[in-house]
């Protein structure tokens, strides 16, 4: 069977804010762009982002990106690359001013600049007071961002494919990526995207957890795609549990809520974080938040029937600013835990949130792999930024609003790497391979011709449970190591599962399949990942080995997916123009 | 807790025209919302397709006709519907299969109102400054999640598609006109001048009762119809 090939100078899968901000880049460069996503642009996930977006611009106090750098290697754990942070705590005010000359609705300060707010982690003199580093639309910020990236695309005329399922890489046969083969659901027909450069940014994989504050779509295609093609993942041990996950209903409150003034109860009424964070408190980092609300359930003190939740308490900061601040969260709380935060406390857990790792890229958004003994090799014509990528700024803790910038500084920085690249290394397509397709091709058929095989709910559930079990907010040596065994063999009953439905237009039913494919890829690499790293760091928190361990374990992680065996390489220890910031203890 | 479900079938591949099929289904505890019980009925039966993403409502993907009203089924709360719950797609689209509509003319109209800022003035180095007052006359605006609840349930939107604007987009067109950042108040009222574009709503308000976000588009154009009658003066 043949399959159409579309032949563009750039290719970008996902049209989230890194998707976005990248396509922008390459359409105002007049390059032929298309941007592949599987749901149209503005129903990605950053759409749910709330809290804000970090830049020193120092609109309420005086901040500098130097203090800003300082606190996002402090919040990594010391695992974040110094080069790629430096870049991206520099180039902060810039992308952020430029996000409000594209028409972003930023809140306002009296004075009319870019309204600010304290955030967990965000401190002035080397973590001395908290700043206001926080720049913010209500509590809608990844909307406004979204919208507005998507908005300015409109103006660019970029070229979209929405509602096309990105299946797999294609590499030639000196491993340089030429395309990606893709699945129109409307028609359920395959097309090759013949591209001179290919940028991944397909974001999270929250998905890999039975409670998450992720979208259903969040199921790590991207780090499927890449393990399937050959690339390492980095980092998969290091998910961020945000502290205030709506109980039950998993729906995230940001932490603007704390940074405008709320606190967490346990069930004797207590400011608990006191205690742990004596000089941040409620707004220490966030696996420091979410561990002693994890210790505080384990020890009994919980609140509710089950005391398997605490209370985030906001009703104190007054009706007037819940409603023009925090207008989502009120509209969250109501629909999703049936409180209204006006005059009751939010029930709340540490949820699945945020996943570090990612595909290994450099700070210029190039995709870099080992190459004989070396450990960082560019990967020709391939590309990746935004959750999916890791490079590595967030190392083993993510900063709250480092996120939304990591979208815009990193998309940014892809998208001209990716111009350069076309322009001087390769202006003409480089040929496909003869075989392009047929990887992919022989995926579908699998699945069209699978008999006796299991549901992908079933499989999905397993999975889900099986990495909430394993490895959650605490993790300890034999649990995962069991959680190791297990997922190995659901992996295997994910190479059989089955589908009913076999027909052409709009099969969700084959679109779920193939996404599980991915979170399997990226579930096993968590559990694997997180097995071998003995001691805590940032979300790492390993209860056999408490400490973190700077001389053996200060490096990064690099997982095969195809033999499953892992590699390290070093952290990038120094920063472009500062001096080295060398590890200490982490208090807040 | 047991439900009955009445939902509208269609698959271009097997089916001669549609039709509305039962589902009855033993809901959890924790599927509290529509959504949840969607997705419970199509681990039963896998053909049974929608659109979802974030389950909060706040990506606007699973807009649907619950009960002969439109809405988000992922803030709909299941326990509260009236029994057989019947569920279509939204109306006056082209339907693709069962709950998913194409959207290409919803997003053609919104596209049709240039839907970003303009002004080509010279960039300042820092933000461009604007006041608590003028970012709040974005409030009640900016927030639309293209969802289609609206324009899907407004009589002069199914009449002319092609050529009534329709309340997202006019929402869209007031959010821009109404930011004082913007330099194209001129050309976008020149651009709904038109029997059709603006004036073919005749406020009768289906629009606001369904917005899952609470916005008011019918307000919105209002302003917008202000400002035609004020220029012409
Ligand atoms: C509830 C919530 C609140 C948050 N709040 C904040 C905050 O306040 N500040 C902050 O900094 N961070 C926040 N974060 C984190 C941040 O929002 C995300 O990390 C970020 O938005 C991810 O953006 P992205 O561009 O990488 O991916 P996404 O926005 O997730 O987009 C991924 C894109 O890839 C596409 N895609 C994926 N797979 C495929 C495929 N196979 N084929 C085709 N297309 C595909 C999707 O269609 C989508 O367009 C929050 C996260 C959550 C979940
Ligand atoms: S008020 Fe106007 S836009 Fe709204 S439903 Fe009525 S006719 Fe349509
Ligand atoms: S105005 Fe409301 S109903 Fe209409 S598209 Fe926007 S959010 Fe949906
Ligand atoms: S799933 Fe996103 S709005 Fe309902």
């Amino acid at each position: 069977m043949t399959v159409p090939v579309r032949k563009f100078d750039a290719v970008i899968v996902g049209a989230g804010g890194a998707g976005l901000r990248a396509a922008l880049q390459l359409s105002e460069a007049g390059l032929k762009t298309a941007v592949i996503s599987k749901v149209f642009p503005t129903r990605s996930h950053t759409v749910a982002a709330q809290g804000g977006i970090s830049a020193s611009l120092g609109n309420v106090q005086e901040d500098k990106w130097e203090w800003h750098m300082y606190d996002t290697v402090k919040g990594s754990d010391w695992l974040g690359d110094q080069d790629a942070i430096e870049f991206m705590c520099r180039q902060a005010p810039e992308v952020v001013v430029e996000l409000e000359h594209f028409g972003m609705p930023f809140d306002r300060l009296e004075n009319g600049k870019i309204y600010q707010r304290p955030f967990g982690g965000h401190m002035a003199n080397n973590g001395k007071t908290p700043v206001e580093r926080a720049c913010a639309a209500a509590d809608r910020t990844g909307h406004a961002m979204l919208h507005t990236l998507y908005q300015r695309n409109v103006r660019a005329q970029t070229q979209f494919f929405v509602e096309w399922l990105a299946l797999d890489l294609i590499r030639d046969a000196e491993g340089d990526v030429v395309g990606v083969t893709a699945l129109e659901m409307e028609t359920g027909e395959m097309v090759v995207f013949h591209a001179k450069a290919v940028l991944f940014a397909t974001g999270g994989s929250g998905r890999i957890y039975a409670a998450s504050t992720n979208a259903f779509i969040n199921t790590g295609d991207g780090l499927g795609m890449s393990v399937r093609a050959g690339i390492p993942l980095e980092d998969m041990e290091f998910w961020q549990f945000h502290p205030t996950g709506v109980a039950g209903a998993g729906v995230l409150i940001t932490e603007g809520v704390r940074g405008e003034g709320g606190i967490l109860l346990n069930g004797n009424g207590e400011r608990f974080m006191e205690r742990y964070a004596p000089n941040a408190k409620d707004l220490a980092s966030r696996d420091v938040v979410s561990r002693a609300m994890a210790l505080e359930i384990l020890e009994g003190r919980g609140c509710g029937k089950d005391k398997d939740h605490v209370l985030l308490k906001l009703d104190h900061i007054g009706p007037e600013k819940i409603m023009s601040k925090l207008p989502g969260i009120r509209e969250i709380a109501i629909k999703f835990a049936g409180v209204d935060p006006i005059k009751d406390p939010i029930p709340v857990v540490p949820t699945c949130h945020y996943q570090m790792g990612g595909i290994p890229t450099n700070y210029k958004g190039e995709v870099v792999a080992p190459k004989d003994g070396n450990p960082e090799v560019r990967v020709n014509g391939f590309y990746a930024a935004g959750e999916c990528a890791c490079a590595s700024v967030h190392g083993a803790n993510r900063l709250g609003t480092n996120s939304l910038l990591d979208l815009v500084v990193f998309g940014k920085a892809a998208g001209n790497s990716m111009i350069d690249f076309i322009r001087n290394e390769r202006p003409a397509l480089k040929p496909l391979p003869a075989n392009a397709a047929e990887f992919s091709q022989a995926r579908l058929a699998r699945l069209e011709n699978q008999t006796g095989g299991e549901e992908v709910a079933d499989v999905r559930a397993d999975m889900q449970k099986c990495v909430q079990l394993r490895a959650g907010v605490f993790r300890n040596s034999e649990n995962l190591a069991r959680g190791v065994a297990e997922i190995k063999a659901i992996a295997e009953r994910a190479k059989r599962t089955q589908i009913k439905d076999k027909s052409r237009v709009f099969n969700t039913a084959r679109i779920e399949a193939l996404e599980l494919d991915n979170l399997i890829e990226v579930a096993v690499a968590t559990l694997v990942c997180a097995e071998a790293r003995k001691e805590s760091r940032g979300a790492h928190a390993h209860d056999d080995f408490p400490d973190r361990h700077d001389e053996e374990w200060m490096k990064h992680t690099l997982y095969d997916g195809q033999s499953r065996q892992l590699a390290y390489k070093p952290v990038h220890t120094k920063p472009l123009s500062i001096d080295y910031i060398a590890p200490q203890k982490r208090v807040y | 807790m047991k439900m009955h479900f009445k939902i509208y079938r269609f698959n271009p591949d097997v089916d001669q025209k549609p039709y509305m099929q039962d589902y009855h289904v033993e809901l959890e505890p924790a599927d509290k919302k529509l959504l949840d019980a969607l997705v419970r009925l199509k681990a039963v039966d896998d053909t049974l397709t929608f659109r979802r993403s974030c389950r909060e409502g706040v990506c606007g993907s699973d807009a649907m006709n619950i009960n002969g009203k439109n809405g988000l089924a992922c803030i709909t709360d299941v326990a509260g519907l009236k029994q057989p719950v019947e569920i279509r797609p939204l109306p006056g689209l082209p339907v693709i299969r069962d709950l998913i509509v194409d959207m290409t003319q919803f997003f053609k109209q919104y596209h049709s109102i240039k839907p970003y800022l303009i002004n080509e003035g010279p960039k300042p180095d820092r933000e461009r400054l604007q006041s608590p007052e003028d970012r709040k006359e974005l409030d009640g605006l900016y927030e639309c999640i293209l969802c289609a609840c609206c324009s899907t349930s407004c009589p002069s939107f199914w009449w002319n598609p092609d050529k009534f604007v329709g309340p997202a987009g006019l929402l869209a067109a007031y959010r821009f006109i109404a930011d004082t950042r913007d330099e194209a108040t001129t050309e976008r009222l020149d651009n709904l001048e038109d029997p059709y574009r603006l004036f073919r709503c005749h406020t009768i308000m289906n629009c606001v009762d369904v917005c899952p976000k609470e916005l008011n588009p019918t307000k919105a154009i209002g302003k917008i119809k202000d400002l035609m009658v004020k220029r012409i003066v």
